[in-house]
């Protein structure tokens, strides 16, 4: 329980401070370099994760690998729902996403939501480019706990 | 009990190469970069038939008359390869295995170091001494 605590508290003191300094640069709501961390971040913990499990049969596999271990390991639940056009594009959804949860769940704090999630798209982003799929990802919070996450993969 | 340990990154470039005698060091290269081919090959027939090949550890590549070279993917598409003497017939395969398992814990101890940059050529001096030992035989 209590390194559950500690990343929260971690990842919260994160934001502040990309806020507060991208506030001080005169770049308002300029998330990049969150979204940054969590790409290096998830690029790094994909390699742990990955080393005992068979080789990936197919793209699909591969983001139900994110939707379950890599969730499991860091937000200690899987996502809840995942759907896919068989084109490149799947929405993951998640109904309690751990970083939004502890706000409070009405629309107050809506506005301040994207700060919540950037972290996490950049980590999917990693994730997924260190097993060599290229993709952007995008976030939409619509009702306050729940998240909906985007991943359009870029074919060449 | 390896004479050469090399890392090769994903898009097929040297990450690390280390060899027991380092005055053979270019004939090694050469061996590892033969090998590459053979892992290629491997990794396009094990998306067509997916049975048992799904196994990271690729098994031997190809041997010569005085070494034998074996091969490891990682999922994220880092190639290890281990060249071991020919005359050295009491290794058996669970113990290339366990020397690729090292491998691959070590590298991901590289990886998660926050100053590694991923790709850069691999300094580090834990992942030298695991490399030493597993060439020495002592697993």
């Amino acid at each position: 329980m209590a390194d559950e605590a500690l990343y929260e508290f971690l990842h919260s003191e994160l934001v502040g401070y990309v806020t507060e300094k991208s506030a001080k640069e005169n770049k308002k709501d300029d998330l990049s370099a969150l979204e940054y961390m969590g790409f290096s971040s998830g690029y790094r913990i994909i390699e742990r994760l990955t080393k005992e499990r068979p080789r990936f049969n197919d793209e699909l596999d591969t983001v139900k690998f994110i939707c379950t271990d890599l969730w499991s390991t860091i937000y200690k639940k899987q996502i809840d729902n995942l759907r896919t056009n068989h084109q490149g594009v799947y929405v993951l959804h998640d109904c309690a996403f751990r970083f939004l949860s502890k706000l409070s769940s009405g629309r107050q704090y809506l506005e301040s939501a994207p700060k919540y999630v950037a972290f996490t798209c950049g980590l999917i982003r990693g994730a997924l480019a260190n097993l060599g799929i290229k993709c952007l990802v995008t976030a939409e919070v619509q009702n306050m706990p729940g998240c909906k996450f985007h991943i359009q993969v870029q074919r060449s | 009990m390896a004479v050469c340990i090399a890392v090769i990154g994903k898009e097929n470039s040297p990450k690390y190469v280390a060899c027991l005698h380092s005055e053979n060091e270019l004939q090694f290269h050469y061996k590892v970069h033969t090998a590459l081919d053979v892992v290629e090959e491997k990794l396009s027939l094990a998306g067509k038939s997916n049975c048992d090949v799904r196994e990271l550890y690729l098994g031997l590549l190809h041997s010569t008359e005085e070494h034998k070279i074996f091969g490891y993917v990682t999922n994220t598409k880092i190639k290890f390869i281990v060249i071991v003497e020919a005359a050295n017939t009491t290794l058996r395969d669970n113990e290339v295995r366990t020397m690729f398992r090292r491998l691959h814990a070590a590298y991901t101890d590289v990886v998660c170091n926050p100053f590694y940059i991923p790709g850069d050529h691999i300094v580090s001096k834990k992942f030298e001494n695991v490399v030493k030992s597993i060439m020495s035989g002592n697993s």
